[in-house]
């Protein structure tokens, strides 16, 4: 969009999106989270996958700022935002969705994406407008339910959507600020086969100059979507490489995709 | 906007014609003042909605900052402060606890949020009781006389009803407003789903600290009406029970609606005082109507006729429809 070129833009794209420096977490003697070290440039599509438990959820909410991280660094386009709260990280740029759905199911599709749209306006705490009285809201919340073809479906409250389509819409929220850095929690979680391969359409449909992480258990939607993979195992990341690489990983096989 | 002409709107006009003339169809002053009553303890039930119905954080410490405005308001009186002037000051402190109050209780939600805003309201009337150099104790504080605002007099009954109805008329509108706005839609949003407020970009802490700010004025703005209605004010004011019965105004009229909370306060207040002087046990009465309300319309009292209207509207079509069906089939 117009509106966010800055005039730094190009040097913003030499440094890493988001960058992990030896991250760590630990819930009294359970250490969730070990030392993870990462990278995410601009236009990135990586995954990251592990068995139940290994820690991809947690290392999310350190990433967004949910938890608190027992060491290491976040940082966002090069500055440091270890200890920032999740709704100013929102602001620089990231963008989640959840592993379960968090939608706000009594109000419709358009309410709900107006909602997100207005997070990171300065206008959002005004209490003496109507929402109605700002068009451009509008015109951007209709433009992303067109682009996302839910246009058809924008008066129906949330809650009597398919679960399918729950999935997609918690991702045009996560689309709704403008995000330079989208983080999906198990996009495909629930879905049927069918349900799943039009989800890895909408996720290859996407802006092209979007970082995308992505944790997923549904192969097919990793292979599809990411290009490059890395394996976290009890907290550690154990493996990263191109998918091909993973794919033939003798390790990665063993502990997760399972020996045959 | 373009007004519609539709059963709604005839119903709202309808009744803001009824309020504007109220003095002139009803007899007697004692009406007058119960209607009074019901204004201004309706901008109390409004109040607290944005907090229980928007915001979806139950307090139970509301009658605390009703009585800290109303014993301001009183206080600054007794210390010989102008009426202006004493209600500016109410408002003030009024505000400032709210914001205590909103500091401390939104540590939690939930069960939470009730105990300490509980806890909270206990407090103020354990002070109204027994800080008797401020308060005046069991004996409270008298007012001695209404302001009289631009020469007039609102010592009548009718003169301090239009002035409350002004004052309701503005926080209805005011709350109307709120509902509409981004700010009220994420309100909305922090009841029903934080997690992703917050994931939005929200400040949800802030979020429901500004909320608690508003509920808290338009409860102070009911408090000062409150003493200069009765011109006197005693603990009782700022009691469990009176924190409990505003709690029940908003969920047995529809929390999260606008009209819910007006209703409520009428109910309440026309049983507590109309419906008393008639059946001694109007508590039991009382109680026997929130039973019905919870069983018969969970959702209140406004969202619940509105439902059953509809309901019943459509089963009259469909009766309507079947004999019209029946009387054009062909007699054999």
């Amino acid at each position: 969009m117009a509106t966010d070129a800055t005039p730094n833009a190009s040097s913003e794209s030499a440094l890493p999106a988001l960058e992990l420096k030896g991250l760590s977490k630990s819930f009294g003697g359970l250490h969730a989270v070990r030392g993870v070290t990462f990278k995410l440039m601009p236009g990135d599509r990586k995954a990251i996958i592990g068995p139940n438990g290994a820690g991809k959820t947690t290392l999310f909410n350190l990433i967004t700022g949910i938890f608190p991280s027992s060491s290491g660094q976040v940082l966002l386009y090069g500055r440091d935002v270890t200890a920032w709260s999740s709704h100013r990280r929102t602001a620089l740029g990231m963008a989640r969705t959840f592993q379960v759905t968090h939608l706000f199911p009594k109000l419709t599709v358009l309410d709900n994406v107006l909602l997100a749209i207005k997070g990171l306006r300065p206008s959002k705490y005004v209490m003496w407008r109507f929402m109605s009285s700002y068009p451009d809201v509008y015109e951007k919340a209709h433009g992303l339910l067109e682009r996302a073809q839910f246009m058809d479906r924008k008066d129906t409250e949330v809650r009597f959507l398919s679960h399918g389509e729950q999935r997609q819409l918690e991702i045009v929220l996560g689309l709704a600020s403008d995000p330079k850095i989208l983080l999906l929690d198990e996009p495909a979680a629930g879905l049927s086969s069918g349900e799943s391969v039009e989800m890895s359409e909408f996720l290859q449909g996407l802006d092209p100059k979007l970082a995308i992480l992505l944790i997923e258990h549904d192969m097919d939607v990793v292979f599809d979507v990411a290009s490059n993979i890395s394996v976290l195992h009890f907290g550690e990341m154990l493996e990263s490489g191109p998918a091909e690489q993973i794919r033939q990983s003798a390790k990665v096989r063993e502990i997760y995709l399972g020996t045959e | 906007m373009k007004p519609e002409l539709n059963g709604r709107n005839v119903a709202l006009a309808m009744a803001f014609a009824a309020l504007v003339s109220l003095p002139f169809w009803v007899s007697g002053t004692y009406y007058i003042n119960v209607s009074s009553q019901i204004l201004f303890y309706a901008i109390f039930a409004l109040g607290l909605n944005v907090l229980v119905g928007y915001g979806g954080l139950v307090s139970l410490g509301h009658a605390g900052l009703f009585g800290i405005a109303a014993y301001a308001t009183g206080y600054f009186l007794q210390a010989g402060f102008p009426h202006s002037a004493a209600i500016l000051l109410a408002l003030v402190v009024g505000i400032a606890s709210t914001a205590v109050f909103a500091f401390l209780a939104l540590r939690a939600t939930g069960i939470g949020f009730i105990m300490i805003t509980l806890a909270l309201g206990q407090i103020i009337w354990g002070l109204a009781y027994r800080w008797i150099s401020l308060t005046g104790g069991d004996n409270g504080i008298t007012l001695h006389g209404r302001p009289a605002p631009f020469g007039l007099d609102l010592g009548s009954a009718s003169a301090f009803y239009y002035t409350t109805f002004i004052i309701f008329l503005i926080a209805v509108v005011a709350c109307a407003i709120l509902a509409g706005s981004p700010f009220g839609a994420a309100i909305k949003g922090t009841r029903d789903q934080p997690r992703r407020m917050n994931a939005l970009g929200y400040h949800v802490w802030a979020i429901r600290f500004w909320a608690c700010l508003l509920s808290g004025l338009l409860t102070c703005v009911a408090g000062i009406l409150f003493v200069y209605y009765n011109q006197f004010i005693s603990p009782q004011t700022a009691a469990l029970t009176a924190s409990a019965e505003v709690l029940l105004m908003v969920i047995a009229g529809g929390p999260a609606t606008l009209l819910g909370p007006i209703v409520g306060a009428a109910l309440v207040v026309i049983v507590k005082n109309v419906v008393s002087g008639y059946i001694e046990r109007w508590n039991f009465l009382l109680g026997a109507i929130f039973v019905a309300i919870v069983i018969l319309m969970p959702e209140g009292l406004v969202p619940g006729t509105v439902r059953l209207w509809r309901g019943g509207l459509r089963a009259f079509r469909r009766r309507r429809g079947i004999v019209l069906a029946q009387s054009a089939e062909p007699k054999p």
